[in-house]
């Protein structure tokens, strides 16, 4: 637990990110505008390698170093490496319309990067204070992200939008970690389980602490009610930015619950307290999310509020507080970041000069225009309607069976019921697509690997739809050796 | 190798499905022909497939034939588990001739997307095969829920004015019936000790509380389904605006996953709460086959009105299965068969007329019999059957409900009995206005008999309903055995 040189090694990954955004930086004030595109490849060369790095050097059973800042273990590896690639991803989708944005500039990848680093400290932190400086690195990185298109006002308004609220909600975060701190004396997620098992914790203090702490995890998943932040930045920012916001830092906030929740404060008497809550925000967001979204003519829009109403099903697995619920829950989110990942890379996809693509009725017709394109949208709509047989119903699935199991009956209906209502958008939007004439002329997509990954992401939301069950013996085992509670 | 593949139950569900995906590769806009032909090649290679099957089913054995079983999502014991019986059987047997006519029908009329259009009906003709093998609850679900997709497109893509009205309709109500009984499946499945398994269902004891809400549950889907009243509404609506083949398939076909999801899971799983909420679904079975026959009466639209001259037929079906008796579920299951045959050639006949006029309107029509002869008599044929005439395969399946319902209450039987009046006196009304007559206009007056492939279609059918009606024992020698184990099933009390 004490530093030893040799932990160093465990922080490889982030090291070399680190060591990478600082090249970056430094290289593109060399670069002219043509030669850009190094500054592209090498972002993605430095994601794609620290996305390999963490299987070197993660430890199969938990292990805390660095004084105990650090936890390495094999969650952390996984959730890590996938982000990295989950990155480079996206950016391979944004560069068409980072290059008509003009935004194809070397701070958007350095943000890019840092956001990356940002996560991966949140994901592998086992102390408040770590898992706090992770975050706030993430979230000034995406603030900057979301205003960078200095001369639209939307994305001005929005940037400072979350900005504001985002800085209020982890202000709450900061004040329940100091009220943990206040109860148990410690920060470090070890102690504080060690304290509230020695009945050590002033048990008020740490109750409000954790009324406190999930006022920012509210905030920072986008459950209602602290979701208003939501739709207004992802319509506002531009799509290459809602497409990582709405993206990477799922699986951050993920692990960061995780390790806040189930971690830190699983003591089942503090469990009862915050999976009230959970519940709570859980439906919640299933409602307001699925109901605001049929109201929505703007796809970005659609998009957020439908990002609402998983997050309300990503709750309800987590409140569960057993390992089943937890890895239905991991499950969902690697699902469900896939599923974003082709709904706002159609957008990026089907932008041109001067056109965003953003509007429901810019898809009118699409099968027409682009039959292929249509029916990779289709998949991932149906996908996040949760239909068979794709992966969405099986992410749905998953996280019922776990609530079911512990008797959660009247939940489970109102989850699925829910779901009915969000089909209704979706199938919408697949409306839109397939049985509206083509108002929209002239839209091949020129950007070919982006189409093709396209098509990959499309696929593999039906493969996995066909062989869900390797994935989720994964979450499992991920979920199993890592996550320590109590 | 290949032995094992074919006369396997896989065979049967995946040909359609590749070939559905075959066509949608290989056609594309300007190879309409290829796409057809592909088509046809892939729908009676599926409705080959069968025979192996048919011929070596063994109608004496009463456990599921054809099995296959493969580990598919270990950690809830969600496997690939198929299996057939004698009503499976001849269901799957309904949907590759339907298919086949459905593709047949599509040839000169579907001109845009013609690769999509008859891809779409193949993969679900694959799936609903699925449907009908399954022994696995999610896997059944799976399919079930997987059929809306492709139906949803081919309503909303080639269908009639109104259309997105009615497959948005058609989606939203089958999805809100279906997740009801998703969450019913999920708690069979914590009560049967962690198997997903149908079978293993059957050997569950359930609480009658738990029994009454799973049956509920369970009624749900099958009630928006099959369609029973009050929840029937959508049907109208799909069947008036989908293209001709989408209202065959969905009459034919995919009406009949309600009734056999009634035979398959509520009444085996939950046999107590069937008997106890019998009253309930019987009289809204009578309720269908009567007010909805008085509605079908009424309407101007052929195809409105032979959508509620299905939803009263299926009431016959629900009626037959819940009188719990040998000859209802017999006639049942024969009536699910025979009224399969009989809407999709009636909406067959429609799709003839509409080719023509392109108006479904009966006031549009009038002595059609002086331009198109052969049609008519062809059209006689299965309005008669529609009505329930001794000799067609309508017949069979009215009377023997109606004898297993006069077993039960004189009542129930007068009721049901009362179809044979209404189910005459809405078809023939309607065979009259539009076929005989005077000559309504001068389009009429310039029709053209049914050419080759209408005439191909629409004898097999025909044949198919005449020799139903008459000789039904092929179908009933299948069926007899899987009837007696679900009654035997539903008899014993699991609480």
């Amino acid at each position: 637990m004490d530093f030893q040189l040799l932990d160093l090694y465990t922080l490889v990954p982030e090291i070399f990110l680190l060591i990478g955004v600082s090249a970056i930086l430094l290289l593109d004030l060399f670069l002219s505008e043509e030669q850009r595109d190094v500054t592209f490849y090498f972002s993605l060369i430095v994601l794609v390698v620290t996305s390999i790095l963490p299987w070197f050097f993660y430890d199969a059973d938990p292990r805390v170093i660095m004084n105990g800042l650090i936890v390495s273990d094999s969650l952390g590896a996984a959730l890590k490496s996938f982000l990295c690639l989950l990155i480079a991803v996206g950016l391979l989708y944004s560069k068409n319309y980072l290059l008509s944005r003009g935004l194809h500039r070397g701070e958007y990848f350095s943000l890019t990067l840092f956001a990356t680093l940002g996560m991966m400290v949140m994901i592998s932190s086992n102390h408040f204070l770590s898992l706090y400086l992770g975050l706030e690195l993430l979230s000034l990185s995406l603030y900057a992200m979301v205003a960078l298109q200095r001369d639209s006002g939307r994305s001005s308004e929005a940037a400072i939008k979350y900005f504001i609220l985002g800085a209020i909600a982890s202000g709450m975060l900061l004040y329940g970690m100091s009220m943990v701190y206040g109860a148990t004396g410690n920060l470090n997620i070890e102690a504080i389980v060690a304290s509230v098992l020695a009945d050590d914790a002033d048990s008020t203090l740490l109750r409000l602490g954790v009324v406190f702490l999930i006022v920012g995890i509210g905030f920072k998943l986008g459950a209602v009610p602290f979701h208003m932040w939501v739709p207004d930045v992802y319509q506002g920012s531009p799509t290459s930015v809602t497409l990582l916001i709405g993206t990477a830092p799922k699986i951050a906030a993920f692990a960061f619950v995780l390790r806040l929740l189930a971690e830190a404060l699983g003591h089942p008497s503090l469990h009862q307290e915050w999976s009230q809550m959970l519940t709570v925000l859980a439906v919640a967001s299933l409602v307001i999310g699925n109901v605001v979204a049929i109201a929505q003519t703007n796809f970005k829009r659609m998009l957020a509020y439908s990002t609402i109403a998983h997050m309300g099903f990503l709750l309800v697995g987590f409140m569960t507080g057993s390992m089943t619920g937890y890895s239905a829950s991991l499950f969902y989110v690697l699902t469900y970041v896939l599923m974003a990942l082709g709904g706002f890379g159609v957008i990026l996809l089907l932008a041109r000069d001067g056109f965003e693509a953003e509007e429901l009725s810019d898809l009118s017709g699409l099968s027409q225009r682009n039959p292929w394109c249509a029916f990779l949208l289709m998949i991932i709509l149906f996908s996040m309607a949760g239909i068979p047989p794709t992966v969405g119903f099986w992410s749905k699935l998953f996280v019922i069976q776990a609530i079911v199991d512990l008797g959660y009956v009247g939940l489970a209906v109102l989850a699925v019921m829910t779901s009915l209502v969000g089909a209704f958008y979706y199938l919408r939007v697949v409306k839109i697509m397939y049985f509206d004439e083509n108002e929209v002329s002239n839209s091949a997509v020129t950007y070919r690997t982006g189409m093709a990954i396209f098509g990959v992401n499309g696929f593999l939301l039906l493969g996995l739809g066909l062989f869900p069950g390797w994935l989720l013996s994964l979450c499992e085992t991920l979920i199993e050796s890592s996550v320590r509670t109590f | 190798m290949l032995t094992n593949i074919i006369g396997s139950l896989s065979l049967i569900v995946w040909l359609p499905i590749v070939f559905g995906i075959l066509v949608l590769v290989i056609g594309s806009e300007g190879r309409e022909r290829i796409s057809r032909w592909l088509a046809l090649l892939g729908s009676v290679l599926g409705a080959l497939a069968v025979v192996p099957v048919w011929l070596q089913f063994d109608r004496t054995e009463k456990a599921f034939q054809f099995v296959e079983f493969s580990s598919w999502i270990d950690i809830f014991n969600i496997n690939y588990h198929l299996g057939i019986d004698g009503i499976s059987l001849i269901l799957i047997l309904l949907n590759v001739v339907t298919t086949v006519f459905v593709v047949v029908a599509g040839w000169e009329v579907i001109t845009k997307r013609v690769s999509h259009y008859n891809a779409a009906f193949l993969i679900l003709s694959g799936m609903i095969n699925g449907v009908f093998c399954s022994l696995d609850a999610m896997l059944f679900y799976v399919f079930f829920e997987a059929t809306l997709i492709p139906m949803f497109l081919i309503i909303g893509v080639w269908g009639g004015p109104n259309r997105v009205y009615a497959a948005v309709k058609f989606f939203l109500y089958t999805l809100a019936g279906s997740l009801l009984t998703l969450v019913a499946l999920i708690y069979l499945y914590r009560t049967s000790g962690g198997s997903f398994s149908i079978l293993d269902f059957y050997a569950t004891s359930i609480p009658q509380s738990a029994q009454i809400l799973i049956f509920l549950a369970l009624f749900a889907a099958f009630a928006v389904k099959i369609p029973m009243w009050p929840v029937h509404t959508w049907l109208p609506d799909a069947h008036v605006e989908a293209p001709t083949g989408g209202s065959v398939v969905l009459a034919a076909v995919m009406l009949k996953l309600g009734g056999y999801g009634f035979l398959r899971l509520s009444l085996p799983i939950v046999p107590d709460a069937a008997h106890e909420l019998a009253p309930f679904v019987i009289g809204l079975s009578l309720i269908a086959i009567v007010y909805i026959g008085f509605v079908a009466l009424i309407q101007r639209d052929m195809k409105k009105l032979i959508a509620y001259s299905s939803i009263s037929h299926m009431g016959f079906v629900t009626l037959g299965i819940f009188i719990f008796n040998t000859e209802g579920m017999q006639g049942a299951v024969i009536q699910m068969v025979s009224h399969g045959f009989i809407s999709a050639a009636l909406f067959l006949c429609v799709g003839v007329l509409y080719d023509r006029l392109h108006s479904r309107e009966i006031a549009d029509y009038g002595g059609v019999v002086n331009t198109m002869p052969i049609f008519a008599a062809l059209f006689l044929v299965f309005a008669m059957a529609n009505a329930g005439l001794p000799g067609t395969s309508g017949f069979v399946g009215e009377f023997l409900v109606i004898m297993g319902a006069m077993a039960t209450n004189f009542w129930f039987a007068f009721a049901a009995a009362m179809t044979l009046i209404l189910g005459a006196a809405y078809t023939l009304w309607m065979y009259k206005r539009v076929i005989f007559g005077n000559v309504s206009s001068e389009k009429v007056a310039g029709f053209k008999d049914v050419n080759a492939r209408e005439f191909a279609m629409l004898f097999v059918l025909a044949l198919l309903v005449i020799g139903v009606g008459l000789y039904p024992k092929p179908f009933t020698d299948v069926i007899g055995v899987s009837v007696s184990t679900i009654l035997e099933l539903a008899s014993v009390t699991k609480n």
